[in-house]
C-alpha cells in the first residue's frame, strides 16, 4: 500500500518537474525571440556596440578631471588642482540653489493643489460621482504626461527660465500626489467622521478633525518622497530651457567643456543624495514620532 | 455639567490654537515666508504669466483642431511607439540580468562582510544620483544619435535602482531555508540556489515588470535628447509647432502607457498567485 503511494507520489512529482521545465523553456525561448525582434527593430548590432564602447571610454576619461596630487590644493590658476577643476563653482552653486528652489516651490504648490483635489477624487469624500470621475481623469492626464513635455510647452509660452519648469513640475506633482492622497483618504477609518457628523459637524470640520489627523503623516511622507523626485526632475528640466543646473549641463556637454561635465554631474549627485538622506531622516523621525503620539 | 466644568476637565483641548500646536504655526509661517521669498527670487509677475497663458490659447486651440488628420505621417508614429517599447524591453531585461548578481552581492544574506557591500551600495547610489536623461546625453555623445543610446541609458539607470531593490528583497528573505540547507551540509552556492533564489525570484520578476512599465514612460522622454523612440517624433513636432500632431502623439503615449500598465499588473498578479 505504502509503496504504491510512494510510487504514485514520485510520478506526480516527476510530472510537476517536467511541466515546470517545459514552462521555463517556453519562457526562455519567447524571451530570446523578443530580444532578437526588438534588437532588429532598433537596429542594435554588436559591431556598433563594440565600436561605441572605446569611444565611451575615451569620453569618460576626457570628462574626468586631471588632478595632480602635488598641486591638489593650490589656487585656481594651477592646472591639476581642485580649485582649477571647480573654477566656476560660484555659478554652479547659484544654479543649484535655483534648482533646489524650483523643486521646493513646485512641491509646495503642487501638494497644496493635490490636497484640495484629493477630496474630490477619493470615493469616500467626493461630493458626487461626476466630479469624482472628472477629477480622476484630470489627475491621470497631468501625471501621464512627462514633466519635460509640459516644460517644452511652457518654455514656448512663457519664455526660457525657471518659471516654465516650476509650472511643469507643479502640474506633474499635482497629478501624482492627487492620486496618492486620494488613495490614502480611501483607506482611512470612517468612524471619527461619523462621530463628528453625529455630533453635528459640517463637511469642513468633518474633514479637518475626522480625516486629516488620520492621513496627515502619510500625506507628509508622500510629499517628501515627491520632493526627492522633483529634485531629480529639476536637474534635467534645463535641457529644454526650463531653468536650473540642467541648462548649464546641457551647454557644457554640447560644447565639450569636458572637465566641467564631471564637475557639474558630481555636484548634482551630491545634492540628490543629500536631499534623499535628509528626507529619509525627516520621514523616519518627525513622522513616526507623530504617529506614536 | 456646565461648559466651564467641561473646560476645567479637559483644559488642553480648549487651549487657543497657537497654544495647542505652536509647531504647526511656526511651520506655516515658514512656508508663507518661503513663498514670499521665492516670488521675489523667481521674479514671478502675474502680468507675465497672463501674457504667457494668453499666448498658449492659440496653441491649445490648434491642439484640438485636427483638420488635416488624414495627411499625417502615421507610419513614423507607429515606428516610434514600437521603438520605444523595444528600447524599454531591452533596457529593462539587460538591467535585470546584471542586477541579479549585483543585487545579491549588495545583500547581507549573501555577503556577510560589510566592506564590499558598502562599496557596491555606494556605487549604486552614485548611479542612481544621475538622472536617466543625463545618462542618455552622455551615451548620445559616445554612440551617436539613435535608440541604442536610449537602451544603454535605461540599462545603466535601471541597474542602479533594480540592484538596490533586489538587494532589499534578498535582505528581507527568510533565513530558515538557508539555515536548513547549511545544516544539512550544502555549500554556499546551493544555499543560494535552493534557499534564497526561490524566495526572491517572484519579487525580482515582479519588480522588473514594474520597471518595464515605468521605463516605457521614461523611454518616451529619452527622444528629447536624441536617443530615439516616440519622444523624438514628439519633440520634433513640438519644435516645428505642429501642436495638433504633438497632442495626438501625447494621447497615443497615454494609451500605450495605460495598456502596458494593465498588462503588467495582470502579469504581476498572476505571478504572485502562482
Amino acid at each position: 500500500m505504502s509503496e504504491i503511494f510512494i510510487e504514485n507520489h514520485n510520478q506526480k512529482l516527476k510530472d510537476l518537474i517536467f511541466k515546470r521545465r517545459l514552462w521555463n523553456i517556453f519562457i526562455i525561448i519567447s524571451l530570446i525571440i523578443a530580444v532578437l525582434l526588438s534588437s532588429s527593430i532598433i537596429d542594435i548590432s554588436s559591431s556598433r556596440l563594440l565600436n561605441g564602447l572605446p569611444r565611451l571610454g575615451d569620453y569618460i576619461s576626457q570628462i574626468l578631471p586631471s588632478l595632480e596630487s602635488s598641486s591638489l590644493f593650490l589656487d585656481s590658476n594651477k592646472e591639476g588642482s581642485i580649485a582649477y577643476w571647480y573654477f566656476n563653482l560660484p555659478k554652479y552653486l547659484k544654479l543649484l540653489f535655483e534648482t533646489f528652489n524650483m523643486a521646493l516651490l513646485a512641491t509646495i504648490i503642487g501638494s497644496s493643489i493635490a490636497l484640495l483635489l484629493s477630496f474630490l477624487s477619493a470615493k469616500n469624500t467626493a461630493p458626487n460621482s461626476f466630479i469624482y470621475f472628472m477629477t480622476r481623469r484630470t489627475l491621470e492626464f497631468f501625471r501621464g504626461v512627462p514633466e519635460i513635455i509640459f516644460a517644452i510647452l511652457f518654455v514656448w509660452a512663457l519664455g526660457i527660465g525657471p518659471i516654465a519648469g516650476i509650472i511643469a513640475m507643479t502640474l506633474h506633482t499635482t497629478g501624482s500626489l492627487g492620486k496618492l492622497f486620494s488613495e490614502v483618504h480611501e483607506n482611512s477609518d470612517i468612524k471619527p467622521r461619523e462621530a463628528l457628523k453625529a455630533a453635528g459637524g459640517n463637511w469642513p470640520s468633518e474633514m479637518k478633525f475626522g480625516l486629516l489627523p488620520q492621513v496627515l503623516p502619510n500625506l507628509i511622507s508622500y510629499t517628501l518622497l515627491r520632493f526627492e523626485i522633483n529634485i531629480r526632475a529639476s536637474t534635467i528640466l534645463g535641457f529644454v530651457g526650463a531653468g536650473g543646473i540642467g541648462q548649464e549641463l546641457y551647454l557644457v556637454i554640447n560644447f565639450n567643456y569636458y572637465e566641467e561635465v564631471s564637475a557639474i554631474i558630481l555636484l548634482i549627485i551630491l545634492t540628490v543624495i543629500s536631499i534623499d538622506l535628509l528626507s529619509e531622516y525627516l520621514r523616519k523621525n518627525i513622522i513616526e514620532v507623530d504617529n506614536v503620539r | 455639567m456646565s461648559d466651564k466644568e467641561i473646560i476645567n476637565l479637559h483644559p488642553r483641548i480648549f487651549y487657543p490654537l497657537w497654544k495647542q500646536s505652536p509647531r504647526s504655526i511656526i511651520i506655516s509661517l515658514f512656508i508663507f515666508l518661503y513663498i514670499v521669498f521665492s516670488i521675489n527670487y523667481f521674479n514671478f509677475s502675474i502680468e507675465d504669466l497672463l501674457k504667457g497663458f494668453s499666448k498658449m490659447k492659440p496653441i491649445l486651440y490648434s491642439m484640438i483642431n485636427w483638420n488635416d488628420f488624414l495627411s499625417w505621417n502615421f507610419n513614423s508614429i507607429l515606428i516610434g511607439i514600437i521603438q520605444t517599447l523595444a528600447m524599454a524591453f531591452l533596457g529593462t531585461l539587460a538591467a535585470s540580468i546584471v542586477s541579479i548578481p549585483l543585487g545579491l552581492m549588495a545583500s547581507r544574506q549573501v555577503i556577510r562582510i560589510s566592506f564590499p557591500r558598502f562599496i557596491i551600495r555606494r556605487f549604486l547610489d552614485f548611479i542612481r544620483g544621475v538622472d536617466i536623461l543625463i545618462w542618455a546625453l552622455i551615451f548620445v555623445r559616445a554612440f551617436g544619435l539613435g535608440p541604442l543610446s536610449g537602451v544603454l541609458a535605461i540599462f545603466v539607470a535601471d541597474t542602479g535602482t533594480l540592484s538596490k531593490l533586489y538587494s532589499e528583497a534578498a535582505d528581507n528573505s527568510d533565513n530558515k531555508q538557508i539555515e536548513g540547507l547549511t545544516s544539512s551540509g550544502a555549500n554556499k552556492l546551493s544555499t543560494l540556489r535552493f534557499g534564497l533564489i526561490p524566495q526572491v525570484m517572484p519579487i525580482f520578476i515582479s519588480q522588473s515588470l514594474y520597471f518595464f512599465e515605468s521605463n516605457s514612460r521614461s523611454a518616451v522622454i529619452l527622444g528629447i535628447v536624441g536617443a530615439g523612440g516616440i519622444g523624438l517624433q514628439l519633440s520634433e513636432r513640438m519644435k516645428a509647432q505642429y501642436w495638433d500632431q504633438a497632442f495626438f502623439i501625447i494621447i497615443i503615449i497615454l494609451i500605450m502607457v495605460a495598456v502596458i500598465d494593465r498588462l503588467s499588473r495582470f502579469l504581476r498578479e498572476k505571478l504572485i498567485n502562482a
